[in-house]
């Protein structure tokens, strides 16, 4: 890949990427949280076109004009949701990409054909079992396979460990390396650096959009990778606001109790390990990780929107495992969740719709059946003024709102009720720089009036310039705490990278 | 009572089951097509009578069955590509499209066929015995005594058994009906396929009409198909989406109409209201059946079904 | 904005009707002015017209409270029947010499529990067994027409029917009381009624802020911590109730007996009622009473013109057509602009 650039609107993901990996090689691609790693593999992978660039196999320069031509033209991607039909066998979804003519199913000569590159290429794989019957890690492995049957001889991986139980992410590793070998090529994202140190061959570093660094295990260690990784320069660290004195206000009480919880992620497979978190009445803690470490299934958890499987979580003293969302949000807990117009904000309603959701059923909302139209409005209409919300009307539709006036306006609902406990996650995600500044201050009035803040955020600046302490979870454990003031960016990429001991 | 139930009655009535119910298995299959590829056409039953007016008409004005058959197919063919364009090309609720359809489909069919109401088709497909095996006993008669509508939906039932489970393209078929995102990962044009099935079944379902209005019910009367084209919509979900058992379903239908009229002439006693729920019951019984998870893998709906694909909803 | 594309919607497809009358050779002005002329031109029209409106707004009504949950209830006409079937049976059976104000009160709450319970089947089977309510509704619409079939031609039979299929003639304690000398009865006061009592349940209550933001957005609600299965149960039956209801007014207003073809597909037309009317209330009142325009002034030019009364469907149908389509279209622009 040459000179690749790409940028979405106004941010720009890929900036003049230079990438090139060899036959018979593994090369890891690794960054933290939007450094653009995703997005220049899904241009090689043919997802995307590059604005600027061009991709070359051999030599010579190539064109996708889909994901499927691209695998045509040797580069297969596997991506973190797998493309597989359930109720099919493995050979019959290999069969559906087989662009072939010819009426017959022929899935005896695939079984066959699949059988034979599975024991060539160390892929164990039983052609005739049924995808719903597989676990996550077969069906990882499936879609490896299906790529090299139809061709592909450039692998690239999009944190393939992500979802797999430590056996079989070592046992992916050993495949990934075995197949190298036989002379394919092999890509694979990650932020994992023992997995990348042991598995590959060489390793580029994309931090905002531009490859920093390319080496090799055997010039670094994790801790160099980590620092080329978050590390800022002289100037980036000038501009960012973690120089501006914290108000040493001196925390309260534990409002946030965690210790010893433990709970599932979606698949099934263990999010968070036990454990132990406090947030007081005050203070800001921050979460740092690369994204998929459990910090959704921590604030889930934490706002009852999912089970812990152990443990114990007391707010305000009061024991409040696994309570209903609804009954966790009147004791006193704010929540701003990752996906605003999924969980927090109704997108087909008005602002005043959207402002009562949390407080419909009480008064002055509301007195017995009926709706307070006017006192509705009232409400509206402070919450607007207050978090200066920019929008035509009370009865504009939240989803004609911009991003930010969207989360200004959750935000606004959220802390309308002097929460104890804020539960905020990514709160700036997809927000304009106006509105970024807006939530920041809100978010400090709050710590200032003595709210406790659970700040889970990618953005290292946002945790830096907002935090007390931050804590870092890595693979559902919290790896390290420390204070956020003069706190050094470079160690905490190296916590969020699983370099260190997690703290029991 | 039982000196009516002789085995030459039960006989004739099966046999007149395979007559009545090939029009409702023409429908079906073609519904079942559909559903197979991911789309929900409620509007079957106004194609249906679209086709059996284009049949009726394009026959007595033609003056040949198979011309009347042809035109039943192109008209179910039109109708059902307003629906594929509403609901695969703009994603609209299909829902609603299909009771707009049946709705519109009845308006037009009555309107247009004001003039032929009533007028007798110069030629119909009749009763064509197959040399040889119409001799078998039993068997022979309810099966290869039949029009050649009857055994041309037969040798459907069987083709498309063939092509749903045999070939390539009933994979990508149940590819895109189960899982359009990974179909379209592999370069399978989902909207195309779609919009292609959608269409395939409403002319299967046009030639349903005509098997009426050209073979069990001669001529044209507004309404004729009486609500077959919402039993053929049950018929699917009761014959678990599979094409064999669309067929026995169908006769299953066809029979319950055929007894039915058979044992009222005969002075049976009227309790037959509850006989002809029994097939709606079955369905809703099949249809909790195909959704609960326990059972969902033995008969189960297409996963995707009713819902419509972007290629932006990938990840 | 959506009422402009209904609005356009409406236009479109007269024009496109007039162009298939044109082609059809017929003069489209002269048959639109028929129509017309026969709804609302004279009194008589009005009369009928009104009369049509009823049962289209009570149970278009009843499917718009459910399609605002995303409950799509296509059982409207079952629900219809059981009403029919409650109400019948409580006027000739149970209580068959109960005066007027009593009998009449009776039999409303014998149609609304009658479509009710048939509405709570389905709701009930897709809370619990998550079993597509579009398909159980459907099915048992034909089990409701079964059951009243056999009970005309069966244990309520009329004795004196000369056979002609229908239960013998209700009390006239139980007759709705007509507008004058037409046949415009009490039903469509109770449509009205209905219409503003729901309006102000969905603008002005909890419950009605509840169901529309378990129809907009299920996640949110369950987050809100909604009670999502009770909800849908209550939401199905009251569908159920209103289309009930219509039943009831149907075979208390005008039929006075329970019969064959008590609808001509009002059950299903009312989902046109309640998609066109843009699932509000009032837009219901209105939409219902053009459908039954159109389908007075297609009656009525059959008998003048000498055409079928089935433009009457066919407009409608192509009413939704465009609606359909146009309602994607603003919804594409408006995430063109955002996104």
């Amino acid at each position: 890949m040459r000179a690749i650039s790409k940028r979405f609107g106004p941010v720009v993901a890929n900036d003049q990427v230079d990438f090139e990996a060899s036959w018979g090689e593994v090369h890891a691609l690794v960054g933290e949280n939007g450094a653009g790693k995703s997005t220049l593999m899904s241009i090689l992978a043919g997802l995307y076109r590059p604005d600027s660039g061009r991709v070359e196999i051999d030599g010579l320069p190539v064109r996708f004009r889909s994901p499927r031509d691209a695998i045509t033209q040797g580069i297969g991607m596997v991506y973190q949701h797998y493309m597989l039909v359930e109720p099919f066998t493995v050979a019959e979804n290999v069969v559906l990409g087989e662009q072939r003519r010819g009426v017959d199913l022929q899935t005896m000569r695939v079984e066959r054909e699949l059988t034979e590159l599975s024991h060539r290429y160390g892929v164990g794989v039983d052609p005739r079992a049924k995808i719903w019957q597989l676990s996550v890690g077969e069906q990882q492995r499936v879609e490896i396979l299906r790529l090299l049957y139809l061709g592909a001889r450039i692998l690239v991986l999009d944190e393939p460990t992500a979802v797999l139980t430590p056996q079989e992410a070592r046992s992916l590793i050993q495949t990934l390396r075995g197949i190298a070998e036989q002379g394919f090529s092999v890509v694979f994202i990650s932020h994992k650096l023992d997995e990348v140190m042991e598995v590959a061959d060489r390793i580029s570093i994309l931090r905002r959009g531009k490859i920093v660094a390319t080496t090799t295990p055997e010039e670094t260690d994790r801790r160099t990778l980590a620092r080329l990784m978050v590390g800022r320069e002289l100037a980036e660290l000038v501009e960012h606001p973690a120089d501006e004195p914290h108000e040493t206000v001196l925390p309260g009480e534990a409002v946030l109790e965690l210790r010893g919880v433990s709970a599932l992620g979606e698949k099934g497979l263990p999010a968070l390990h036990n454990v132990d978190l406090e947030v007081h009445a005050g203070e800001t803690l921050g979460i740092a990780g690369v994204a998929g470490n459990g910090q959704r299934e921590l604030a889930e958890v934490v706002t009852g929107l999912r089970r812990a499987t152990d443990g114990t979580i007391r707010i305000d003293g009061r024991p409040m495992i696994n309570m209903p969302a609804a009954e966790i949000a009147r004791a006193g807990v704010a929540h701003i969740p990752e996906d605003r117009l999924a969980t927090g904000l109704i997108g087909g309603m008005d602002l005043s719709e959207n402002a009562i959701l949390r407080n419909y059923a009480e008064p002055p909302l509301c007195s017995g059946p009926f709706l307070s139209n006017k006192a509705i409005a009232a409400f509206t209409d402070r919450l607007i003024t207050d978090h200066d919300v920019k929008a035509p009307g009370r009865w504009a539709k939240v989803h004609t709102l911009s991003g930010g006036n969207q989360q200004k306006l959750l935000l606004a609902r959220e802390l309308a009720g002097q929460p104890r406990l804020i539960v905020a996650v990514h709160p700036t995600r997809g927000v304009d720089v106006g509105a970024t500044e807006a939530i920041h201050a809100a978010l400090r009035d709050q710590r200032e009036r003595g709210a406790a803040t659970l700040l889970i955020s990618e953005d290292l600046d946002e945790l830096l310039a907002l935090s007390d302490r931050i804590a870092v979870l890595f693979d559902g454990r919290v790896m390290g705490m420390l204070p956020a003031l003069g706190a050094d960016p470079e160690e905490i990429g190296l916590l969020m990278t699983g370099v260190g001991s997690p703290e029991s | 009572m039982t000196d009516i139930l002789t085995p030459a009655f039960i006989v004739s009535v099966l046999a007149a089951a395979v007559a009545a119910g090939t029009a409702i298995l023409f429908a079906c299959l073609g519904e079942l097509i559909t559903e197979r590829a991911g789309v929900l056409n409620l509007g079957i039953e106004g194609i249906m009578l679209m086709g059996a007016l284009a049949g009726a008409g394009a026959c007595i004005w033609s003056g040949n069955a198979w011309v009347g058959a042809a035109v039943a197919l192109v008209a179910g063919a039109a109708m059902a590509s307003m629906h594929a364009l509403l609901c695969v090309g703009l994603r609209a609720n299909q829902v609603v499209s299909g009771l707009a359809l049946t709705i519109f489909g009845g308006g037009l069919s009555a309107f247009l066929g004001r003039d032929i109401v009533g007028v007798r088709p110069p030629s119909v497909f009749r009763r064509i015995d197959i040399p040889v095996l119409a001799d078998i006993p039993v068997l022979g008669r309810i099966f290869f005594q039949q029009s050649a509508l009857s055994y041309l939906s037969l040798v459907l039932v069987a083709f498309f058994w063939w092509y749903i489970y045999r070939t390539r393209a009933g994979l990508r078929l149940r590819a895109i009906g189960e899982r359009p995102e990974a179909a379209d990962a592999m370069g399978v044009d989902v909207a195309r396929l779609r919009a292609l099935y959608v269409i395939a079944g409403g002319a299967l379902a046009g030639l349903g009409g005509a098997a009426l209005s050209l073979g069990t019910n001669p001529g044209w009367t507004e309404g004729m198909t009486a609500g077959r084209g919402w039993i053929a919509v049950a018929l699917v979900i009761f014959a678990a989406w599979n094409p064999a058992r669309a067929a026995v379903g169908a006769y299953l239908f066809g029979g319950v109409e055929a007894g039915q009229f058979r044992l009222q002439t005969a002075g049976v006693d009227v309790s037959s209201f509850f006989l002809n729920m029994l097939p709606y019951l079955f369905t809703i019984l099949v249809l909790v059946l195909s959704t609960r998870e326990s059972t969902r893998r033995v008969f189960g709906a297409p996963a995707a079904l009713g819902r419509a694909y972007t290629r932006e909803d990938r990840g | 904005m959506t009422a402009l594309v209904t609005g356009l919607s409406f236009l479109l497809a007269l024009f496109v009707g007039g162009i298939v009358l044109f082609l059809a050779g017929e003069n489209p002005l002269e048959v639109y002015g028929a129509m017309f002329y026969g709804a609302l031109g004279t009194w008589n029209g009005v009369a009928e017209t009104l009369v049509k409106t009823t049962p289209l707004l009570l149970a278009g009504l009843g499917v718009a409270v459910a399609f605002r949950m995303q409950l799509w209830n296509i059982g409207a006409e079952g629900q219809l029947y059981w009403g029919a079937i409650f109400a019948t049976g409580l006027a000739l059976f149970v209580i068959p010499g109960a005066p007027g104000w009593v009998m009449v009160p009776a039999m409303v709450g014998a149609g609304l529990l009658g479509g009710a319970l048939w509405g709570l089947i389905p709701g009930a089977l897709l809370a619990w067994f998550g079993a597509s309510e579009i398909i159980t509704s459907l099915m048992l619409n034909y089990v409701a027409i079964l059951a009243s079939e056999f009970l005309i031609h069966g244990p309520w039979r009329n004795p004196q029917g000369f056979g002609f299929p229908g239960t013998p003639s209700l009390p006239t304690a139980g007759w709705l009381a007509n507008l004058g000398t037409t046949r415009v009865h009490l039903g469509l006061l109770f449509g009205l009624l209905a219409a503003l009592i729901l309006w102000i349940m969905l603008r002005r209550t909890r419950w009605g802020y509840e169901i529309g933001v378990m129809g907009e957005n299920p996640r949110a609600a369950h987050y809100a911590g909604m009670p999502t299965k009770r909800t849908i149960l209550l939401v199905m039956a009251l569908s159920g109730a209103l289309a009930g209801l219509a039943g009831m007014s149907e075979v208390a207003g005008i039929g006075h007996q329970l019969q064959r073809n008590l609808s001509p597909g009002y059950g299903y037309a009312a989902i046109i009622v309640a998609w066109l009317g843009r699932l509000h209330p009032f837009g219901a009142v209105l939409v219902a009473f053009l459908l039954a325009a159109l389908t007075v002034g297609g009656d009525q030019i059959q008998m003048s013109l000498g055409l079928p009364s089935a433009i009457a469907p066919m407009l409608q149908g192509t009413i939704l057509f465009f609606l359909l389509g146009g309602d994607v279209l603003t919804r594409y622009r408006i995430t063109r602009v955002m996104g």
